[in-house]
């Protein structure tokens, strides 16, 4: 406003967010408007739980665009089905939950003060969710590879092409090897024990990705081996087969369907009237199917949005995750001032919990 | 500081030993990285009010392109853009921060006792989240403008050649702008309040702030969702609301409404708890039912959860569904009665003074009552049918939204002024210029109930002749409340370079942000508030020294000069 | 703040006419005056607590001003059986005028058996409506007092269809189909609007409603069925030009003000540069396949907005057009 247009450019000495120190110096991390360490961690507490109930509504839209087209096309959601594989689906999920037990072990570690464990558990968790990443760039590579993609993108075939999808994926992942190791090294050289340290962990987590790289591409191998059917990676001669009569019955499932519908609602559906006055049942039968293929395509819609949207969460939570093991390193974290562990492990379990909704609701539902 | 001695006879304002906010520091940069919440308001403040002029000129352009059937100056497309960017502006950028965000930023944590809201950092993330949104909105206009309407709906808004990502992008990022605000304003209340702000203390407009935040919280994340959903959809063509592709165009508008009608509330709760605070300063009446009001922020704000399906009677859905919702409707006009009622009772034996903020507060209860009032009509199904997207409905919103929030807006800012300016404004001018705003305002919209009930649909840029009388008559008054709002404006700018200094506390208003200096101070308090009940008027006197309003402890009998007020003792 | 109202009131009574009240148009069909009284009793009750309050609010201003001798009485700070009362007071009210709603509602949903069955399609940004003996019309023709149900969709956005006169209004739902019945009782001209706001040229997309005499609609009907067989293809071409909506998008002169496809004038015979960069001769086939599937070659500097009229038109109707745009000359 006007009353301000004297001319300085210094920050004010007294603004509040480094102020702190100097008016609380039992405490430094103790904002200035808060009376207590406690008044304080219960502000931080309870937005982080009103944060996860924000997350919650904004996932909730989607499982009910879930809900809505599970009721009014199950078919698509029956057809889905066996493009999912539930092993690469469920190891993920073990990892998550794996990693939810060392984020809140992570949190004790922090009360405690056990810096050394502390650090050693945030990188597992890290090093979990960049598995995790891996796994799933297994799955999106391959489903693009297989044409398995969203909506009227969706076309199956039998064969994977050989792109370099995963390759492409993984840069981002490369990337981070080579940054992080570059400044491992130059931590090292300049003996400075936090930065090696940090940059460490954060190398270590970077290659945890190729791990989950690696679970994912043996998986289905393991699975078929001990199944004695062809897995999608491995054998595709059996995959095709199997696709084969899947969309022979599909085919068939089709022209009664349409049969069905030129009989029962002549009046009212579209489809079934052209195929009525063309009195070919069999061309019906195709449109149908191609219907049938981009209903498939809308689950698929759905899948990508929702592993997507969760996808980036995980990237998300590595990064504050990260910015917890920088300052566990500075030791930060102790008894009295623990905070933000908690308020992260918060947000890490309600990343898992909605991958284990998401785990059943889309790869399960054969 | 002082001492407890010279507190016996009038009780310390708070802040004479420091500097204002204002004046505590100066350069751009103790603006824009400031997080002071008072500074945020205050940068609020003049961010919607910018965002409130553009929408108001597009509101002028469409009212005088419709003074003729045919037409005047503005293409169909150009109308189309220009009553899109209206409401969008209106909505997004102006409506839903304006009291919660710019008032109640600025007064939040000063009403309730405490240095600071919670998350100070997010405070002012949400402001520039704000700004980007704005930015989004600004980049919309110059890469085609948007034709939607504000409603997004699908599949036009999937098939339209215009903006719309950048549009739902910049609504997308003012979700999480108004999510960080209301995130903030939950836990400062909740975790916060200083020893005696009890929960039954605490000012009305707290507790409607409160409630607000509870929406915000929990109905904007499905915008975003929405917003994203949309995006994909153009960009990806994932087919979720594509009719052509298996989608379902309706559930667009289900999940566009689970937010946007308790959008509605986000609205107008605030706008209660305004005028709350008002009549009861300018009546020095305790509020009459406090806890009735208290409860039925919270009910409206819950109930309106319920609700969004009476915006689809006629789209589609089941008359299960349409039943249902209109019941549910219902329900919710009791809560705003309540309310209602209660001003008035606060009234009853009072002793009124009409000054500007009260003039706004009873244009509100004259104003909202027809808003509210004919929001039976379009609850009521049958008529639904009828009055659903003609201009009945846009009168009823804007009586709702104009009359109601804008109009508390007004009030507010003028009850709070010299608190957050430190300058008196010209009462004269400024209760004349809520007069022709009033007028105005009545002339513009009062007629067009008249046009919808008569079958005019809105969002036409051409019209039946049959319909020109009340057109014409609706954009005189659009071009009278212009000018209202006009010298409104000139009466606060002139308050701030002339204005007489203002006293701690002008109105004898009892609630903790008048025990502050005008303006507050840096840090708000110098010691821990004493919280007593609000809305209490009897130690509150008249001090013809100050030409305001000081707050007497015990009441000494032998000062005279101070016997403005009632001179019994509090208990 | 009366004073305005009584003058709007005065410009209605004005404008009103000798048709309809000040608040509606004419009743039109059976719903309309159940509507319309629910109305007024809504209006009655809102006007009676309006005015209460009102007056309340300017008397207590009056009475209750600050002034010298006068303070503050003391007075309850709450009333709880007051506050339960006009709690419960009004919210009796609402539950009537929920009910009178929804009782309407229901009447308004249910149509009566045997009822007549026009087909409507919206597009943008016309109307189509067809009857069950196959003819076309751009406007809705309708038999006086017997149930009319119309099963209507939409072929691009959604659309709304909205008759003030009949109360009635339903959207049109791309993919879906959507129902409204209605029976008329006053044989007259009404107007028929589309209320769901559907892009540029959403406030043309009117059409008029005519309501026959008793025993007239029928002879109507057949009328123009027989004129639709008899007209030469060119003039049979210049109507369906007129009823299947290509007036609302291509001019046949040289004036495209509000056009957003280009004119037919001259055109035929020559060669057009297409969106993509190729160019095409406007023949036979090129017309056939524009209507047929008219995102398939758009011609440049026009958007891909046309709808398809795959199953809309017969083989003769697109002949007729053919020949229709063949007579607008090169």
């Amino acid at each position: 406003m006007s009353t301000t247009t004297a001319p300085s450019s210094e920050v004010a000495p007294s603004e509040h967010s480094d102020g702190g120190h100097d008016d609380h110096g039992h405490d430094p991390f103790l904002a200035h408007h808060f009376g207590s360490a406690k008044q304080q961690f219960d502000a931080g507490k309870f937005g982080m739980w009103l944060f996860l109930v924000t997350e919650i509504l904004f996932f909730s839209g989607l499982f009910c665009a879930y809900a809505v087209y599970r009721s009014t096309h199950p078919e698509a959601f029956a057809n889905a089905d066996q493009y999912l594989d539930p092993m690469l689906g469920a190891a993920n999920t073990a990892v998550l939950i794996f990693s939810s037990l060392t984020m809140a072990w992570a949190v004790r570690a922090a009360q405690l003060g056990q810096k050394q464990l502390l650090v050693r558990l945030l990188t597992i968790t890290l090093s979990c969710a960049s598995i995790f990443l891996g796994v799933k760039a297994v799955e999106y590579s391959h489903k693009w590879d297989l044409g398995i993609l969203w909506a009227s993108n969706f076309n199956p075939q039998a064969h994977a092409a050989h792109s370099p999808a995963l390759l492409v994926l993984s840069i981002p992942a490369m990337i981070t090897v080579v940054v992080t190791a570059i400044l491992f090294g130059v931590g090292k050289s300049r003996k400075s024990e936090i930065m090696s340290k940090f940059w460490g962990c954060l190398l270590i987590a970077a290659l945890a990705y190729f791990g989950g790289v690696g679970l994912g591409l043996t998986v289905p191998v393991i699975e078929g081996a001990i199944t004695g059917e062809a897995a999608h990676a491995s054998a595709e001669a059996g995959h095709h087969a199997a696709e084969g009569a899947h969309h022979a019955a599909a085919a068939e499932e089709a022209v009664e369907h349409a049969a069905g519908h030129a009989t029962e609602h002549a009046a009212g559906d579209a489809v079934a009237t052209t195929a009525a006055k063309s009195g070919s049942l069999e061309a019906a039968a195709i449109e149908q199917a191609a219907i049938d293929r981009t209903y498939t395509g809308i689950f698929f819609s759905i899948y990508y949005v929702m592993t997507g949207l969760h996808g980036f969460h995980i990237l998300i939570g590595m990064g504050v995750i990260a910015w917890l093991l920088y300052r566990s390193l500075l030791g930060h974290f102790g008894p009295r001032y623990f905070g933000p562990v908690d308020f992260v492990g918060l947000y890490w379990h309600l990343v898992d919990l909605i991958w284990i909704y998401l785990f059943p609701l889309l790869y399960l539902i054969g | 500081m002082s001492d407890n001695a010279s507190r016996t006879a009038t009780a310390h304002v708070h802040g004479h030993s420091e500097e204002d906010y204002l004046r505590c520091s100066h350069g751009w940069k103790s603006w824009a990285f400031t997080l002071d919440h008072k500074r945020i308001g205050v940068m609020y403040l003049i961010a919607i009010l910018i965002s409130f002029l553009l929408g108001g000129v597009m509101a002028l352009v469409l009212r005088a392109e419709l003074f003729t059937p045919d037409k005047l100056f503005l293409s169909e497309d150009m109308y189309n853009q220009m009553f899109t960017l209206h409401g969008a502006v209106m909505t997004f950028l102006f409506l839903i921060p304006s009291i919660p965000a710019a008032l109640g930023n600025f007064m939040l944590p000063v009403m309730l006792g405490v240095k600071d809201v919670a998350f100070p950092r997010m405070n002012l993330a949400s402001f520039y989240l704000w700004v980007f949104g704005a930015i989004f909105f600004l980049m919309a206009i110059l890469l085609g403008g948007l034709d939607t309407g504000w409603t997004f709906y699908t599949p036009y808004s999937t098939t339209t050649n215009t903006a719309v990502i950048a549009a739902s992008m910049g609504v997308f990022i003012l979700g999480f702008s108004s999510i960080f605000t209301g995130l903030n304003f939950l836990v400062t209340i909740n975790t916060m309040r200083p020893a005696g702000m009890t929960w039954f203390r605490m000012p009305l407009f707290l507790w409607s702030l409160y409630a607000t935040s509870i929406i915000q919280v929990l109905a904007t994340p499905v915008l975003g969702i929405t917003g994203l959903l949309l995006i994909a959809e153009r960009t990806l063509g994932i087919g979720i609301f594509d009719p052509a592709r298996g989608g379902d165009p309706v559930l667009f508008q289900h999940f566009f409404w689970f937010y946007s009608h308790p959008a509605v509330y986000i609205m107008i709760l605030p706008a209660m708890g305004v005028v709350s605070e008002l009549v009861s300063t300018f009546s020095r009446k305790p509020i009459f039912g406090y806890r009735f009001i208290a409860y039925s922020s919270i009910a409206i704000a819950l109930l309106g959860f319920l609700v969004w399906g009476h915006h689809m009677f006629v789209s589609g859905q089941s008359a299960l569904a349409a039943t249902v919702f209109s019941a549910l409707t219902f329900t919710v006009s009791i809560p705003s009665a309540i309310k209602v009622f209660n001003w008035l009772a606060t009234m009853y034996k009072g002793a009124i003074s009409l000054e500007t903020p009260m003039c706004y507060a009873l244009a509100f209860i004259f104003l909202f009552g027809i808003g509210g009032l004919t929001g039976l009509y379009l609850g009521a199904l049958a008529t639904d049918v009828h009055l659903h997207d003609t201009y009945f409905v846009v009168a009823h919103f804007h009586y709702v939204m104009v009359g109601g929030t804008l109009i508390a807006f007004l009030g507010g800012l003028h009850y709070w002024w010299p608190k957050m300016f430190g300058r008196m404004y010209n009462e004269m001018w400024a209760r004349i210029a809520c007069l022709i705003v009033f007028v105005g305002f009545n002339a513009t919209f009062f007629p067009q109930f008249v046009l919808g009930s008569r079958g005019m649909p809105r969002r036409y840029a051409r019209y039946d002749t049959e319909f020109v009388y009340f057109h014409q008559f609706s954009t005189s008054g659009a071009m009278l409340l212009g000018c209202g709002l006009m010298l409104c404006a000139g009466v606060l700018i002139h308050s701030l370079l002339r204005g007489r200094k203002a006293p701690a506390n002008p109105w004898g208003s009892s609630t903790l942000e008048w025990k502050c200096s005008s303006p507050p101070p840096h840090h708000n308090f110098d010691w821990p508030p004493v919280v007593s009940a609000p809305y209490q008027y009897d130690h509150i006197v008249y001090d013809p020294n100050h030409q305001g309003y000081v707050e007497v402890e015990d009441i000494p009998e032998e000062e005279d000069e101070l016997t403005n007020a009632p001179v019994e003792s509090h208990s | 703040m009366s004073v305005s109202s009584l003058g709007i009131s005065l410009t209605g009574l004005l404008a009103a006419g000798n048709d309809g009240t000040i608040a509606f148009p004419s009743q039109g069909s059976t719903v309309a005056p159940a509507v319309d009284s629910l109305f007024y009793i809504i209006t009655a009750i809102s006007a009676f607590f309006f005015v209460l309050i009102v007056a309340v609010m300017i008397y207590f201003v009056v009475r209750y001003r600050r002034r010298p001798g006068h303070d503050v009485e003391k007075s309850p700070s709450h009333n709880t059986a007051l506050e339960i009362t006009w709690s419960v007071i009004p919210g009796l009210l609402l539950v009537y005028i929920f009910a009178q709603g929804f009782l309407t509602f229901l009447d308004m949903r249910k149509p009566p058996e045997g009822a007549y069955e026009i087909q409507v399609v919206g597009r943008k940004w016309s109307w189509a409506f067809q009857y069950p003996n196959g003819v076309v019309q751009n406007e809705l023709h309708l038999p006086l007092d017997r149930p009319v149900r119309l099963v209507m969709s939409s072929e691009d956005v959604i659309h709304s269809l909205f008759i003030p006169a009949f109360r009635v209004k339903q959207d049109l739902v791309p993919g879906r189909y959507s129902k409204v019945w209605f029976r008329t009782t006053k044989p007259g001209e009404y107007r028929l609007y589309c209320a769901e706001y559907c892009g540029q040229q959403h406030s043309t997309m009117v059409a008029d409603v005519i309501v026959h005499e008793a025993g007239e609609f029928e002879p109507w009907l057949q009328a123009e069925v027989d004129r639709m067989n008899d007209l030469p293809p060119a003039e049979l071409g210049e109507l369906l030009y007129q009823r299947q909506g290509c007036v609302q998008c291509h001019a046949i002169d040289n004036n495209t003000t509000g056009k957003v496809g280009p004119s037919f004038l001259g055109t035929f015979g020559t060669e057009q540069p297409l969106a993509d960069g190729q160019t095409v001769t406007v023949d036979e086939n090129y017309i056939r396949q524009s209507i047929l599937d008219p995102v398939s070659q758009v011609r440049a500097g026009y958007q891909p907005v046309m709808p398809t009229y795959q199953g809309r038109l017969k083989d003769r109707e697109i002949n007729a057009l053919v020949e229709f745009i063949k007579s607008l000359g090169q």
